[in-house]
């Protein structure tokens, strides 16, 4: 019973603050451009309205196309629930979960892609191509992080695997990461998601036919990967799993704060990279990760 | 001492994927410059009593790396033009990826040496071996110049680091004609970049293509 | 101190012409000090001086076996500077003249320096001199070929410091004070770290290689010969090569005692045999009778290495060798300098007839030919025999054959070219270009007196010579 009881809080947790850090990062951009900007819980507002409003689909779609952002959404919320909270650990655990939790989140990316090919449209083919082929580069970023993590622990369950070590691994991990986070969120320097052309967009242009419920899905889909990664992000850096629980939920909710603000001053203060620049830039995440590897590998071996 | 030094040397190596990643000359510039700069540090940061003449050769050291040579190549740079190198001969992220696994490389090289018990925890040979691989790259794989010019400091500054190592025995004299040397071949280098910006318009060094079987 | 004479007399001399008023009259600062030069480099030769063990520049016997043959070759070179830079009166040659005479002072340094170190420096600084001589003409072209020769010699010479530096650290390791003289080293013998010490081999012979010439670090040499004057590329075929090459020998010496003489052996005869391969390849394909020239360096290189590599008789060839391509090259840049200017083309395509436009020059260049392709009775021929016996005599007989292949090969191309060149009915436009130009004796003795030079050492080597040469193969071969 009681294990049920905190299983539906994990649950309330993630469904209900993810939609916060989209709004966090809006107000930090208002406030660095000097506006007053939309309120922090605007995305609670629009996906309300989402789910009132009704379902347009057009005459080439297939069922797949509503299939597509749920089960997209529901693999990112079960990947949320594999990530162990500090000390609270997680609800389920065993050898290898982190394996589950990067092809969880790469079915989430393939069902959106799906779902995106499913309207027929270029625009919407254009963007899970290009979509598709940054995750590729980005993964490989993903991997050799947990494989840093892993070889600092010596384990490959992830509750296990988040203690951080000090020095300049981490911070090489931190930055890796934060690329990644960047990366795997659609946000500048890698995608920009305000803009307005669909010629240059990635993700947006994915889900430009998505109306109503499935497009709420997709939108809280998104806001919750954001979080997942801010969250995996604090604890591969801060060791959050040695303090108390007063003190880790403190922690994290200050950690995840200083990613989301991070995330809102890089969308502020830097230029979207040219899309043939956008390699380079992953593969630099890509070989800090290495690094941090390299170091976890070497003071493990010293 | 040996982590600060570690630091700087990490700082070198880092830069040395900067400058494989960039394809702005500028950058690249302040690149070859900043690392000049974290050379100069360096044999502060070895010597354990500072003097006078030491002193004296790492600040003439960062103030040639660091300040002289840069300002020769950026007048190059606007004279020709140019701020960009648009395109290698080996790409960016080709060469990006080969410098990193030239960097692991020389570390696990450096770890195979036989090294004396002082330099053991030291990374000034990887450092090294990194760097002289970082600047072949660029001699190698740019079209520019400039671009190669940077690469031949970068050369030069993996060599410096090594020549750390002997810093307590190689005499002083021998270093400052080492320095002077590489010196002058920087200048003449300068040098002839002006001529063929004249003789060609350009510094496009594909364009050298007059002399071939 | 007569030995620092030979590195203070040019230095000097460039020093005064460089504040030298006078362009008309500058050019004689050349052939006055190259005679100083060459006395003292003779004087020393008969006269060895006392090489104290650990002093940093020394006229040891390896030094003596070697500068005279610069020495001399300079001398031709500046003899032929005067006429040259009279008919260039149109350019200011205050830049050349003390770069070329800063040269020869430079490389007497490098040639005995006794310490890795100043070794590096010198060489360096030869390199460097060498940059305005290869621009003197201006033209893009030489721009070109100016460029590539400062960014790959400039490559290699960095990596000859990196090895410098590891063989220092090898030093070092072993217990060594650091101390960075050739004697010094070479003291510490079997006890230098060895992979230290292969590193070092490795990249001093890539290094001091690129100097030199040795495929695949030839790569500069075609360009820089084609474009430079006759006296510039006389003096880098024949002296900046033997600077090199004299490097790379104290350095096989201390490898050798580190107890790794198998390995670099083995490396140079790989590296010799190669370059002699692919410079007999590119000259059978070869057009242009400067860049041939350039070629046929890199084949002499190859036989230079081969020689050092085959030891004891060898290297003694080897010795001769250098004399013999010192003079032979010089012969023949400085009579290509004169049917160049005459017929305004470098490439068979441009130039044929020269036989009657300047016939002194190219019966010279004929005759040179047939020195460098190693015909009898020239002084090429008794070296490269004597390598041929020395590597039969330790069992290289598969070398030795392959080395005679290929020079079979490379005297198909070099004769192609020349008699294409020599022979046949003269271009008209050719006629009409220079008509300044005269075969006076100004420009005929110097490379009459070099192939003079290489036909009396072939028929009647000097005892003097013999025994230098003896010297420093017994220098380079003492094991503690």
């Amino acid at each position: 019973m009681i294990s049920v009881l905190e299983f539906l809080a994990r649950l309330a947790v993630w469904l209900f603050l993810a939609p916060l850090l989209p709004g966090i990062i809006n107000k930090v951009k208002a406030w660095v451009a000097g506006r007053r900007g939309p309120p922090v819980l605007q995305l609670y507002y629009d996906l309300a309205r989402l789910w009132r409003k009704g379902v347009v689909l057009s005459m080439l779609t297939s069922p797949g196309f509503i299939a597509g952002p749920a089960i997209a959404w529901v693999a990112v919320l079960a990947a949320a629930l594999l990530l162990p909270l500090g000390p609270l650990g997680t609800s389920l655990s065993f050898r290898g979960d982190v394996i589950l939790l990067i092809y969880l989140l790469a079915l989430a990316r393939f069902c959106t892609a799906w779902a995106a090919l499913e309207t027929g449209s270029a625009f919407e083919g254009m963007g899970a191509a290009r979509e598709v082929s940054y995750a590729v580069l980005a993964e490989a970023a993903v991997i050799t992080a947990v494989l840093t993590l892993s070889m600092q622990s010596g384990s490959v369950s992830l509750s296990a695997m988040l203690t951080p070590s000090a020095g300049p691994g981490a911070v090489l991990l931190a930055v890796g990461l934060f690329a990644v986070l960047l990366a795997e969120n659609c946000r500048v320097p890698f995608d920009d998601p305000n803009t307005h052309l669909e010629l240059t967009m990635i993700h947006e242009v994915m889900v430009l036919d998505h109306s109503g419920p499935p497009f709420a899905a997709v939108l809280h889909g998104a806001a919750m990967k954001l979080l997942l990664f801010s969250v995996l992000l604090v604890q591969a850096v801060l060791p959050v799993g040695e303090l108390s629980v007063a003190a880790a939920s403190g922690a994290m909710i200050g950690g995840v704060l200083l990613v989301t603000v991070a995330v809102g001053l890089t969308e502020s203060l830097t230029a979207r990279v040219a899309f043939r620049r956008v390699p380079l830039l992953l593969t630099t995440a890509f070989l800090l990760c290495v690094f941090a590897l390299l170091i976890a590998w070497k003071g493990g071996a010293a | 001492m040996n982590d600060w030094l570690n630091l700087l040397i990490g700082l070198a190596m880092g830069l040395n994927l900067v400058a494989l990643g960039t394809g702005r000359l500028p950058s690249l510039i302040r690149v070859a410059a900043l690392q000049g700069v974290v050379l100069g540090i360096m044999p502060l940061v070895i010597e354990h009593e500072l003097r006078l003449l030491g002193v004296a050769v790492a600040v003439a050291t960062a103030a040639i790396k660091g300040l002289v040579i840069p300002a020769l190549l950026r007048r190059a740079m606007r004279t020709a033009n140019i701020d960009r190198d648009l395109h290698p001969l080996v790409g960016f992220l080709p060469s990006l990826l080969l410098g990193a696994a030239g960097m692991i490389g020389a570390v696990v090289l450096a770890h195979r040496l036989p090294l004396l018990p002082e330099h053991h925890e030291s990374l000034l040979v990887a450092g090294s071996l990194a760097s002289v691989l970082t600047g072949l790259l660029l001699l190698i794989g740019r079209s520019k110049a400039i671009s190669q010019v940077c690469g031949y400091l970068i050369l030069e500054n993996g060599i410096y680091m090594f020549g750390l190592l002997l810093m307590h025995s190689v005499p002083l004299l021998v270093e400052g004609g080492i320095l002077l040397d590489l010196t002058v071949a920087i200048f003449v280098t300068g040098i002839i970049v002006d001529r063929i910006q004249r003789a060609f318009d350009s510094l496009d060094t594909r364009k050298l293509t007059v002399l071939r079987e | 101190m007569r030995e620092l004479l030979l590195i203070i007399v040019p230095l000097a001399a460039a020093a005064l012409a460089a504040i030298w008023p006078d362009n008309r009259t500058r050019p004689w600062f050349l052939p006055a000090a190259a005679l100083a030069h060459t006395l003292l480099a003779f004087g020393l030769l008969l006269f060895p001086p006392a090489a104290p063990f650990h002093a940093w520049f020394g006229c040891d016997p390896l030094a003596r076996a070697m500068l005279p043959a610069v020495s001399l070759l300079f001398l031709g070179c500046a003899a032929y500077g005067v006429p040259y830079l009279s008919l260039r009166a149109e350019r200011s040659n205050r830049v050349f003249v003390p770069a070329f005479l800063a040269a020869l002072g430079l490389m007497s340094a490098a040639h005995m320096a006794r310490h890795l170190g100043l070794l590096w420096i010198a060489t360096e600084a030869v390199t460097l001199s060498s940059v305005p001589l290869l621009h003197f003409n201006n033209t893009p072209r030489a721009f070109e070929a100016t460029w590539k020769y400062l960014l790959v010699g400039g490559t290699g010479i960095a990596l000859s410091l990196l090895g410098s530096f590891c063989l220092g650290y090898a030093s070092l390791h072993s217990g060594g004070a650091g101390d960075l003289t050739f004697a010094g080293l070479m003291s510490q013998g079997i006890h230098l770290s060895r992979p230290w010490v292969l590193i070092a081999w490795v990249l001093l012979l890539v290094g001091y290689g690129t100097k030199m010439g040795l495929a695949p670090m030839h790569t500069w040499k075609p360009d820089a010969y084609g474009e430079a004057s006759g006296i510039v590329g006389a003096m880098l075929a024949g002296g900046v090569t033997t600077v090199a090459f004299t490097a790379i020998l104290r350095v096989r010496a201390v490898v050798e005692t580190a107890g790794a003489g198998v390995v670099a052996n083995r490396t140079l005869m790989v590296i010799g045999l190669f370059s002699v391969l692919v410079a007999a390849l590119f000259l059978l394909s070869a057009r242009d009778f400067k860049r041939m020239l350039a070629y046929s360096s890199v084949e002499h290189m190859g036989i230079l290495s081969l020689g050092a590599a085959l030891g004891g008789a060898g290297l003694w060839a080897a010795f001769f060798h250098v004399w013999n391509n010192s003079m032979t090259k010089g012969a023949l840049f400085l009579s290509a300098g004169n049917i160049r200017r005459a017929a305004g083309g470098r490439t068979v395509d441009e130039v044929s007839g020269m036989s009657l436009i300047t016939p002194r020059s190219a019966a010279l260049f004929v005759m040179g030919l047939f020195a460098v392709t190693a015909c009898p009775p020239f002084g090429p021929f008794f070296s490269e025999l004597l390598i041929v016996k020395s590597a039969f005599a330790t069992d290289h007989g598969w070398a030795a054959a392959f080395f005679l292949g290929c020079l079979v090969l490379a005297f198909f191309g070099l004769t192609r070219v020349v008699f294409a060149i020599v022979y046949g009915r003269p271009r008209q436009a050719a006629r009409e270009t220079d008509p300044r130009f005269r075969e006076t004796l100004a420009v005929i003795a110097p490379p009459a007196l070099l192939l003079l030079l290489s036909l009396l050492l072939g028929l009647a080597t000097p005892e003097v010579l013999r025994q230098a040469w003896t010297a420093a193969v017994q220098q380079l071969s003492s094991t503690p």
